[in-house]
């Protein structure tokens, strides 16, 4: 899987948004060993500490947890997931719908456009 | 950890490293980014004591430039300094007999995954392909620190990424890595910080995630904005 990542900004959220992307997109199922640090630092081609800070803070947020000497592996908690997925969609949501407004549509003309597109 | 105070380097009346001091940790990948002529080069041979100071000190763990440094320092040099006529096998063997803390093994899977026949001379070979010999021989060996100076410079775009993923699979992590290179765009990706040189001075040194997050820009666009002619 490819990873896109803008230089121009501070890379490691965007590490944290793309293994939370493949966590909810179910890429990494609950309970899978995850790639280690190096290996991901590799995959994306970012700086070993870079990556490692990233899986840090998903670990502080209890989406990925660390089996000592055995590998890092995802929640096995369906409701962290289920709960990140929500907000995901939320997020993405309400930009779209930001967006939307910035030109110029107003509720109907949004929801219109939705469903004409979803045909 | 490098520790370079007050250093200055002066050829005839040219400043060429000019009051220069910084500090280089253990366990970081660095980037000595500069233009061309602006002191990357001497800042490493001052590093590695092929040049010597005419004011100020470098310290390698503690201990001046010297018999001691040269065990710890892996150095990558801008001009290739093995023999010509010799096969990559023999020089093999001359960094075997050489450098104590050379991984044969390690050098061989390398040049390997590179595509490049033992058996040919380097003479023979491409001016990328050398540099990719030079690269798995800098790398190959267990150091403390690896100073590679411009290593991306004469191999394709193709093969760049090869190489960084060779570099970040085959350091320890207790070692630091100096990259100089004026290929910023290539490599900042994979830097944990980065030091700004221009002519003989370093203008910044640097966490690279800070200062994307501090400037809103790649290291590229800053480095260009920092330096416009």
């Amino acid at each position: 899987m490819k990873w896109e990542i803008d230089e121009s900004k501070q890379i490691h959220p965007q590490l944290v948004e793309e293994i939370t992307k493949r966590i909810i997109n179910g890429f990494y199922k609950s309970g899978d060993k995850i790639p280690s640090v190096r290996e991901f630092a590799l995959e994306a081609r970012v700086n070993p500490n870079t990556m490692q800070k990233a899986l840090q803070e998903l670990e502080d947020k209890k989406i990925i947890y660390t089996k000592r000497t055995v590998g890092k592996f995802v929640t096995e908690d369906p409701n962290i997931i289920l709960k990140l997925q929500e907000s995901m969609i939320d997020e993405i949501t309400i930009n779209f719908i930001n967006t939307m407004k910035d030109l110029g549509l107003n509720e109907t003309e949004i929801t219109k456009k939705i469903k004409e597109k979803l045909l | 950890m490098i520790e370079i105070k007050n250093v200055t380097k002066t050829f005839n009346e040219l400043k060429a490293i000019d009051n220069v001091s910084l500090k280089i940790e253990k366990g970081k990948i660095i980037g000595l980014l500069g233009s061309n002529g602006s002191g990357k080069t001497t800042l490493i041979k001052l590093i590695t004591g092929l040049l010597t100071p005419n004011e100020g000190s470098v310290l390698i763990d503690g201990n001046k430039p010297g018999v001691e440094s040269k065990t710890v320092i892996s150095y990558l040099s801008e001009n290739n300094a093995l023999d010509l006529g010799m096969r990559i096998i023999e020089i093999l063997n001359y960094y075997q007999d050489f450098f104590q803390d050379f991984d044969r093994e390690k050098a061989i899977k390398l040049l390997n995954s590179f595509d490049i026949d033992l058996n040919k001379k380097l003479r023979n070979l491409s001016k990328g392909t050398k540099e990719k010999v030079q690269l798995v021989l800098t790398i190959s060996r267990r150091a403390n620190y690896y100073i590679l100076d411009e290593p991306i410079g004469g191999v394709d775009p193709a093969a760049r990424d090869h190489i960084l993923d060779t570099i970040l699979t085959n350091f320890n992590e207790d070692a630091s890595v100096i990259i100089s290179t004026h290929l910023i765009s290539d490599i900042e990706k994979i830097l944990d910080e980065v030091i700004f040189i221009n002519k003989g001075k370093i203008t910044l040194q640097e966490d690279a995630e800070k200062l994307r997050e501090e400037r809103n820009k790649s290291i590229d666009m800053i480095f260009r904005e920092d330096f416009k002619c």
